[in-house]
């Protein structure tokens, strides 16, 4: 029915489709939003506490700040959890187990986000309230939802990482009377090093671009946080939230927002596809 | 009682199973300390796995189930008294494909080391240089010392495998046809290294090659079907076997 060359002639501008919706996103951004960085001032926008849109004051380090100890927060919470889970699952339990646990954690990530929220105001946040203080809608809040809303990404790659370990390391290692502990302490994580960091990245991606939950658990107050029991607003959140009724400047200034957000993300992404290059080449 | 005293490994009606399958059949083996026994027979003779049955390294694939005795210095390996820890530390393997671990030459060597806790670094130098020159490694490799193992060549990561082993100083060394990859070459400084290492070890070495058991062993054993066929000092097993099928299968007429 098809002609060889028709299949393949489709095939490439439905691949090519793809890209260039990426493309397409990372050009509108950019051309609503650089103007605004040029009119502006770069330093004004990015070192400025003051985001007073009604008065022209675009200062977006509230958000920068708040987004950065989100994030870090959820590192704290995800990581270790995440690799302990994946040492724990690749290397400790039995196989079968394993392709049941592995697939269930994956599922976490197919959880819509809206609900991760949901647990995180009706569950968490009245908790943080009760046992350390504040308004509870907080940054310690945000991190721990996000913390295991990463979870699946970190222990999925991780365990795929332990797992492209070759069997004769641990066989080498074992024979020489080593204890599996040591074994995966002092080998499998080392050569697996390269695809864990990537996960703690690629998961680091994901919480910096998180937005529904945040936005449902953070409080979102545009403030420099003083502790993480304090209310916070992302750069995520401040785009969802306003954009539905900004005009003019403000507009801009939420896409240029955008593009610090876009450049974050790619960085990151960027970083974690080279140490994930840099492990194949070793081998 | 003199005799006795000399025999480091007895095996006694040994049977090895993988889940249902019978692997090894009644075998009934003496390996003589300070001397290398060579073992050979055909591919699927059950000659590996009688090795790794010799330091418990088939416990590690699934299914894997034994009967009879293995005795170490007349104690039972797979007795509770001696674990599986120690026994690997006294009784060292060197696999079929050369595996150097992915760190440096220097942490190759002293890896088992440091686990049993040694951490001076002169004692732990001195293991390295003292293992590596038993490998006939050390003049090609001494200025090279933090060169990732994975950048050797194979007959070179054979090498350190071996100097891996011998750092742990243990009793016995097993072989499992650890010349099977390498060049000629490679393979007789290997075989130098061997008779040089017999006056303090007892090996056992699985090898493909008849002809190079016919040079290193002292004694060699032939493997058939799971079977321990014949067992002898190696010139008589090589100019006088008792066995027909050991005789076809030395003179390459195996079929």
């Amino acid at each position: 029915m098809f002609s060889e060359k028709g299949v393949e002639r489709l095939l490439s501008v439905i691949a090519f489709s793809a890209i260039s919706a990426l493309a397409l996103i990372a050009l509108f951004i950019f051309i609503e939003g650089i103007p605004f960085l040029l009119k502006y001032g770069i330093k004004d926008f990015l070192l400025s506490s003051d985001w007073r849109p009604e008065s022209g004051k675009f200062g977006i380090y509230p958000m920068i700040s708040a987004s950065f100890w989100v994030m870090l927060g959820a590192m704290l919470v995800g990581a270790p959890f995440g690799i302990a889970g994946a040492i724990f699952l690749a290397e400790f339990t039995p196989k079968t187990v394993m392709h049941i646990i592995k697939p269930a954690i994956e599922l976490l990530a197919a959880v819509p986000s809206v609900i991760y929220g949901f647990i995180g105001v009706v569950v968490l946040a009245p908790i943080i309230r009760e046992v350390f203080g504040g308004p509870g809608l907080s940054l310690l809040a945000g991190a721990i939802i996000l913390g295991i809303m990463i979870l699946p990404t970190v222990i999925s790659i991780s365990i795929d990482s332990i797992l492209a370990v070759p069997a004769s390391f641990r066989e080498g290692s074992l024979a020489l009377g080593a204890t599996i502990w040591q074994t995966v302490h002092m080998l499998t994580i080392k050569a697996a090093k390269s695809g864990i960091i990537a996960s703690i990245i690629l998961g680091m991606g994901r919480a910096i671009g998180e937005t529904m939950a945040v936005i449902m658990v953070t409080g979102n107050a545009v403030m420099i946080p003083n502790s993480a029991l304090d209310s916070v607003r992302t750069l995520t959140a401040n785009i969802a939230l306003e954009m539905s009724y900004a005009t003019g400047m403000h507009r801009e200034a939420l896409f240029a927002t955008g593009v610090v957000l876009f450049i974050v993300i790619i960085f990151l992404n960027a970083i974690a596809s080279v140490v994930i290059r840099k492990k194949v080449i070793t081998k | 009682m003199s005799l006795e005293k000399n025999i480091k490994i007895d095996t006694r009606h040994l049977n090895l199973y993988f889940f249902e399958e019978k692997i090894l059949k009644d075998i009934n083996l003496e390996i003589t300390s300070n001397q290398i026994l060579g073992i050979i027979g055909p591919a699927g003779s059950g000659k590996t796995t009688f090795l790794r049955s010799l330091n418990r390294m088939n416990e590690l694939e699934p299914g894997s189930r034994i009967e009879g005795q293995i005795l170490l210095d007349g104690i039972d390996i797979y007795n509770s008294e001696l674990d599986v820890i120690s026994l690997r530390k006294r009784v060292g393997i060197v696999f079929a494909l050369p595996v150097a671990l992915p760190m440096s030459i220097y942490e190759n060597v002293v890896y088992g080391v440091r686990l049993s806790g040694i951490k001076d670094k002169a004692r732990l130098d001195e293991i390295v240089e003292k293992s590596l020159s038993a490998a006939f490694l050390w003049d090609e490799l001494k200025d090279r010392l933090n060169l990732s193992g994975l950048r050797l060549s194979g007959g070179q990561q054979q090498r350190l495998c071996l100097a891996r082993v011998l750092a742990m100083e243990p009793d016995v060394i097993l072989l499992d046809e650890p010349c099977s990859g390498l060049d000629p070459i490679s393979t007789s400084w290997i075989e130098d290294a061997l008779i040089e290492l017999k006056k303090n070890y007892t090996i056992v070495l699985v090898t493909n090659n008849t002809m190079q058991a016919a040079r290193v062993a002292d004694k060699t054993a032939f493997f058939l079907m799971g079977e321990l066929l014949e067992v002898g000092l190696t010139k008589q097993i090589f100019t006088a076997p008792v066995k027909q099928e050991t005789n076809d299968y030395i003179t390459g007429r195996f079929g």
